[in-house]
């Protein structure tokens, strides 16, 4: 479904990304692991068209990514939870769904899929009209991925879902995209918790210094990869 | 004891200008909150109404279809502006932008010299912007009545397109975070154009009050208005569109204090002691009266 080749990229001066070449088929559930600055976001920055390539394909269903500006790629079926989440804090919940479904123009479909949103995360439909700002950290990070679902995403990108969640939450969290997967939703799933993603992941990949290190199911990384060297970055 | 007729045109005076200045600072800051550009142009958007409007006065329309007309040249002006100069470089660099806008401006400038007149050029105004009303035996002009009304309904309908329409929302969430608003499909083009736009909109019924007060335009008319938009939005708070109306209405305020209670002989001193009290204001509150998100 979608498939990078020798991607490179850099984030200002610095070489982010040196020849990354990734695939993900239709369903699956792929972790995206690596320490801090081993350039897993800087990778999902370059899908989603926020930053351009400077060598390398990106391919989506057989169709070429790159040159694309983000609000076409969103078109195209990639919806993106970024790091941080990025919700828009000033505006109301229902305001940030509602922009989440920017592209579709059918009003009943959309009534439709907030009603699915609210079954997903009941929480949102209790504050639609509190700003989102108002929400907790777990709370975010639910509107944050049904911001994203309201496009209709053909691949899911998550980047640090888990990032300032406390544990209780976190769980909730994994097992939300560990239903998302099983109802057929394709996710690209970036994370720092190695543990947690390899549980509920079909395949992952290892990525060190902007360059994949390994990939294989959970038990192959499990048996054949260092994985203290996953969480520290090291290069051995 | 108060004399409620020098209340009644105190308050007059101040909301008049103050809407004036309220239009002028959002038509700024709607394009600063969503590119961070400064539109240094900003002044000559005010000066393209002006000559409209001197272009048009030997045409036999009414001033009501010449002054509609003005506005949508103010309107063009900037959205074109956006079109040419602004969206080719706006991939490179803020500053190549800012400069970009310095650039746009003095152009704007010098085709006003060359093509009409370095000189002043009168400005045709309606009847009613020289009629007077009388309230509590005071003679108030009609036009800062209608300069608050029109303000009020515009700001009205703005805050209207702004909280219920699907590109109002969108360009709140611009303003506060560009690349995320694109990534959930916002095309990054309309979101500017359209900021150009009502920018525009904003610049050129702003004009139509401004001229009412000077009567005439020359080629560097811009400057003032560009300064009294740039000062009210740094005083409201440049992160935040009520901001920019906040500002507007307590510039104005400062501004009709000093002219109604200073001294005569420290009148002529009176922008020194406006910029004074500015600048107090933003030692104490440097984000702006507004803080905004």
């Amino acid at each position: 479904m979608l498939k990078l080749e020798d991607v490179h990229a850099r984030y200002g001066a610095i070489v982010a990304l040196r020849g990354v070449s990734i695939e993900i088929r239709e369903g699956e559930l792929v972790a995206l692991l690596g320490a801090n600055g081993a350039g897993k976001s800087t990778l999902l920055s370059t899908i989603a068209g926020v930053l351009r390539p400077h060598r390398g394909k990106i391919e989506f269903r057989g169709e070429s990514l790159v040159g694309l500006v983000p609000e076409a790629i969103v078109r195209r079926g990639l919806a993106m939870v970024p790091e941080n989440r990025e919700i828009f804090p000033a505006l109301t919940v229902g305001e940030n769904l509602r922009l989440g479904a920017y592209i579709r123009k059918d009003r009943e479909e959309y009534l439709a899929d907030l009603e699915r949103m609210f079954a997903l995360f009941p929480i949102l439909q209790e504050r639609f009209d509190q700003r989102a700002g108002t929400l907790s950290g777990g709370e975010q990070q639910q509107l944050a991925i049904a911001r994203a679902l309201m496009s209709h995403p053909d691949l899911l990108m998550l980047d640090e879902p888990s990032l300032g969640l406390a544990p209780k939450i976190l769980e909730q969290v994994f097992a939300l995209i560990e239903q998302l997967h099983e109802s057929g939703v394709t996710i690209l799933l970036v994370e720092q918790n190695v543990a947690l993603s390899l549980a509920i992941a079909d395949r992952a990949y290892v990525l060190n210094m902007g360059a994949v290190q390994a990939s294989g199911t959970p038990e192959e990384l499990r048996q054949h990869v260092d994985m203290a060297s996953v969480y520290l970055g090291a290069t051995a | 004891m108060v004399n409620l007729g020098a209340l009644v045109q105190f308050v007059v005076d101040v909301l008049s200008l103050g809407s004036l200045y309220a239009l002028m600072a959002l038509g700024l800051v709607i394009v600063y909150g969503i590119l961070r550009l400064v539109n240094f142009a900003y002044g000559e958007l005010i000066m393209v109404a002006g000559y409209a409007l001197f272009l048009l006065s030997p045409t036999p329309l009414p001033w009501l279809v010449m002054g509609l007309l003005a506005v949508l040249v103010s309107v063009t002006t900037s959205y074109l502006t956006e079109r040419v100069a602004f969206r080719p470089v706006r991939e490179r660099s803020l500053t190549a932008m800012l400069i970009t806008s310095f650039a746009v401006g003095t152009m704007l400038q010098n085709a006003a010299t060359l093509f009409i007149s370095p000189r002043a050029r009168v400005v045709p105004l309606p009847e009613v912007f020289t009629q007077y009303v009388t309230i509590a035996e005071r003679i108030v002009p009609l036009r800062n009545l209608i300069a608050i009304g029109v303000s009020v309904v515009l700001l009205g309908l703005f805050a209207l397109l702004l909280r219920y329409s699907i590109l109002g929302i969108a360009l709140r969430a611009a303003a506060d975070k560009f690349v995320m608003t694109r990534m959930l499909g916002v095309p990054a083009n309309l979101v500017i154009g359209t900021a150009f736009a009502i920018s525009g909109l904003l610049a050129g019924t702003a004009a139509l009050f401004w001229f009412g007060r000077t009567g005439s335009v020359t080629p560097e008319i811009g400057l003032w208005p560009l300064l009294v938009a740039f000062v009210s939005t740094v005083i409201g708070g440049m992160r935040s569109l009520l901001g920019a109306v906040v500002g507007g209405y307590v510039l104005a305020l400062i501004q009709m204090v000093f002219s109604y209670f200073l001294p005569p002989g420290l009148l002529e001193f009176r922008v020194t002691f406006v910029f004074t009290l500015v600048i107090l204001i933003l030692l104490f509150r440097p984000e702006g009266l507004i803080r905004g998100r």
